[in-house]
């Protein structure tokens, strides 16, 4: 048959092109060439007066990989994202189902845990640094107090990591709330009167119902949880200096990417950790998906 | 009320309480420690928790070393122009992408999914080098550059203007309206909720960003709040309650404006959040 592209349907599409072109040259600049970009720029060496790349093929991956402090990172990454997912995660869960419903304050509460998400990180990062203060810090004074010992909660290399998860569970909770709170009240009541003339305690309709059937925002909050917390600098930036005894045992990849790219200007190994990266994050965004059928209840 | 009713709601608020005491109290903190001198701060024995006097003192030097109307001057430029930015461009390509028929419309979409789903990190170092050839770095512009569109944000309006009824718009082209007339007569109006959300979004993201302006805009006039904090703390090492008080001066305004519209902040951030 033959198709006529009628002169309705062609200014449709002309239509269609004006409005998209914007955001689609300004994505094609600002991101989609800067992908190629960075994989391209991997492979060369930044001279160290400015100009000069070097063509060195794969040395800055073989580089990467007998690097310690690359692994360090990786490490420490993963480290970071295992504690403030799954503690932010559950901590938000609980509170968004003790708010649901008509609890008395609920807008009060909800206002005051959201507070966090509106500070600058490193304004908050700073009052934290102040509250771990090893002398003066106001939680070892309390310990003090309690007649416990001092710890150095931002140099000691088996803290530090747990310290900066603190600050980022801390940060995170009220966000986590607010989405699960919205997913909550898509949950029909009639199942909780249901299980309730059953006489189902609490505790269990949690896990009977609430759980299986906030699943769907809890896998989206998961999802961008880890890659949140895998893309972490502004805390760890804040509180540790290169200089810091606990550099080692807390420097995350992204951190690493910005010390390499942008304090010692190698912009080729800088790219070259942003690769790897991308393929973490790659890999982690392929898993959650392949399992996200196992768990995840869609109604 | 009966007593098996009572226990349960005590406990429920105690949680919520504790949970909200820290959530508070280190901003508490930061202001009680903003007003102190700094033998009080470090004092330990007797431990203090007000300060003797509150005299502005610490404010005074902050205020005198820093810049800081130029400061908030570069944050809200920064800001506004990304609000601007992003929600003209998005709404206009998310109408497109969610109404209108074209060649390429899938793959285009594709460009905008793919973006959303790379590390934001792989972007910063040829963003870098653009800005830097053109020679733009220290500008305003240079802090709006990354956020001059947003996959996010036409991927949000996109999911809004999907969710609206047909009919109006067959309405308006039935009056007559072309495309580009019913796009801003009649939808925009109706994605109002979406475009405060992707508002919000978008400036809070805009204010909490810290390495794009520490990387591009190096020089101390041209930087934001959060990149000043970075160098204050860096030049200022281990005087707290000046550190406090540069970062309650730094902190204010998008509480009090959070304060004031919180409505719209935390119901922004729940429907943005969750069309992700």
């Amino acid at each position: 048959m033959h198709r006529r592209i009628s002169k309705q349907m062609r200014n449709e599409w002309y239509w269609g092109w004006f409005l998209i072109a914007p955001t689609i040259l300004g994505l094609i600049v600002l991101n989609i060439i800067p992908i190629f970009q960075s994989f391209y720029l991997s492979f060369f060496k930044s001279g160290d007066f400015g100009k000069g790349n070097v063509f060195v093929g794969l040395d800055n991956y073989r580089k990467m990989a007998d690097d310690p402090q690359v692994w360090h990172a990786v490490m420490n990454t993963f480290l970071h994202a295992l504690m403030v997912v799954p503690f932010s995660i559950a901590i938000a869960l609980v509170l968004a189902v003790l708010l649901n419903g008509k609890r008395k304050g609920k807008s009060i509460y909800r206002t005051i845990y959201f507070i966090p998400m509106v500070a600058a990180p490193a304004a908050i990062t700073m009052v934290w640094k102040w509250l771990y203060n090893s002398q003066f810090g106001l939680i070892n004074v309390l310990l003090a107090k309690l007649g416990l010992p001092k710890v150095e909660w931002t140099s000691n290399p088996d803290i530090a990591l747990v310290s900066i998860a603190v600050i980022g569970i801390w940060s995170v909770i009220g966000y986590n709330m607010v989405l699960f709170l919205a997913g909550l009240q898509e949950i029909p009541k009639d199942y909780y009167e249901a299980s309730d003339i059953d006489g189902a305690g609490k505790v269990r309709q949690f896990f009977v119902i609430t759980l299986p059937l906030v699943s769907p925002t809890l896998f989206f909050v998961l999802v961008t949880s880890i890659i949140q917390a895998m893309q972490v600098f502004d805390v760890i930036y804040m509180m540790i200096e290169v200089t810091n005894p606990a550099y080692d045992k807390t420097v995350s990849l992204v951190y690493l990417f910005y010390n390499n790219s942008f304090k010692y200007s190698d912009k080729g190994y800088g790219s070259a950790i942003v690769m790897l990266l991308l393929a973490i994050i790659m890999i982690m965004t392929v898993i959650q998906t392949k399992t996200q059928k196992k768990w995840v209840n869609y109604m | 009320m009966p007593a098996n009713r009572f226990w349960p709601r005590m406990t429920a608020h105690i949680l919520l309480i504790a949970c909200a005491a820290a959530m508070f109290l280190p901003f508490l903190w930061m202001v009680l420690t903003s007003f102190k001198t700094v033998a009080e701060s470090t004092s330990l024995n007797p431990f203090v928790v007000f300060p003797s006097k509150w005299k502005p003192q610490n404010y005074v030097e902050v205020l005198r070393q820093n810049d800081f109307l130029r400061l908030y001057w570069n944050t809200f430029a920064m800001m506004a122009i990304r609000v601007l930015c992003s929600i003209l461009f998005s709404a206009m390509a998310a109408y497109a992408f969610a109404r209108l028929n074209f060649p390429g419309r899938n793959f285009f979409f594709g460009l905008v999914l793919f973006q959303m789903m790379v590390p934001t990190q792989i972007f910063i170092i040829p963003q870098y080098l653009m800005v830097d050839a053109i020679g733009m770095r220290n500008t305003i512009f240079a802090l709006v550059f990354p956020g001059l569109v947003s996959a996010f944000g036409t991927f949000l309006l996109r999911q809004f203007f999907m969710g609206l009824p047909k009919e109006l718009e067959e309405a308006a082209k039935l009056d007559g309206c072309n495309i580009g007339q019913t796009f801003v007569r009649v939808m925009l109006p109706l994605a109002r909720s979406g475009l405060v959300a992707l508002a919000i979004f978008t400036a809070l993201f805009a204010f909490k960003d810290l390495m794009w302006p520490m990387i591009v805009n190096t020089s101390s006039s041209a930087a934001t709040l959060s990149s000043a904090l970075a160098k204050i703390q860096s030049a200022y090492s281990v005087n707290y309650p000046e550190l406090m008080a540069a970062s309650v001066i730094a902190i204010w305004p998008m509480l009090l404006v959070y304060v004031v519209f919180q409505k719209q902040f935390i119901e922004g951030i729940a429907t943005s959040g969750g069309k992700l």
